[in-house]
């Protein structure tokens, strides 16, 4: 009976799913960034595989490419489906040599990243990839 | 102490980028995990990674649960002049580390 008893709450926590972030909270974060400014494409480059086997570990490279006479000042991912849409906020210093991170990043279900950068003027830039996970992150 | 894996070169050529890359043994719990028993995991993951060199900024990184376990991060800084690369992160718990690394400018 007891063992009957812990098998049925094992299901129970099965069913307790995490809330997953949608677009909206992640257009409210980017919103927090831009400020008065429009967020226009171009400029940024996030490198993210289309279609991904395992959500635990996807690699993600986030770069940018000022416009001329503009430096970066910070580069920022969000991912549309994960429980938290944060993933990444980067800061480049005097001493960086390319407004470029790569890492390694989980994806809990198939869904759109966002990269954002924002340039010393305030103008921001972005780029989004659509991506397909066969076996996502958090499930064990 | 969290080991580190730091992948920098010893000497770069002046004005070319070092390229850094480093892991870190780190679980970054996302917090949304529950144990056997139910009960959710705590978050436990690095909020906070720094480099500078030569006591200037390189990158700094706030970073959140969507990160992978066992954290790997690859930049470039700037050679100017030889110097020491000085990384530095926190975790939830406040638990820091500072690891640096030497790098010779030919």
């Amino acid at each position: 009976m007891i063992a009957r008893r812990s098998v049925l709450a094992g299901g129970l926590v099965v069913a307790a799913w995490p809330a997953l972030a949608t677009p909206r909270e992640v257009e409210v974060e980017i919103a927090k960034l831009t400020g008065d400014k429009i967020l226009q494409p171009g400029h940024v480059t996030l490198d993210l595989a289309q279609m991904v086997e395992n959500g635990n570990a996807v690699s993600v490279i986030v770069s940018a490419s000022p416009p001329a006479g503009r430096t970066v000042a910070s580069l920022h991912v969000f991912a549309e489906g994960n429980p938290n849409p944060e993933v990444l906020h980067a800061a480049f210093g005097p001493a960086s040599y390319a407004p470029k991170v790569a890492t390694r990043m989980r994806l809990a279900t198939s869904q759109t990243v966002v990269a954002v950068a924002v340039m010393d003027d305030g103008s921001c830039w972005t780029d989004s990839v659509s991506v397909i996970v066969t076996l996502a992150a958090c499930l064990e | 102490m969290m080991r580190v894996l730091l992948n920098v070169p010893k000497t770069v050529k002046r004005g070319e980028p070092i390229e850094v890359k480093i892991l870190i043994s780190h679980p970054m719990e996302s917090g949304q995990r529950r144990d056997e028993m139910g009960a959710v995991v705590p978050r436990m993951v690095i909020n906070d990674f720094r480099c500078t060199y030569n006591g200037v900024d390189v990158v700094r990184l706030a970073l959140f649960p969507a990160i992978a376990a066992n954290p790997f991060l690859a930049f470039s800084a700037r050679a100017d002049a030889s110097g020491d690369l000085v990384f530095s992160w926190q975790d939830d718990s406040g638990a820091s580390q500072t690891e640096t690394a030497r790098v010779e400018v030919v």
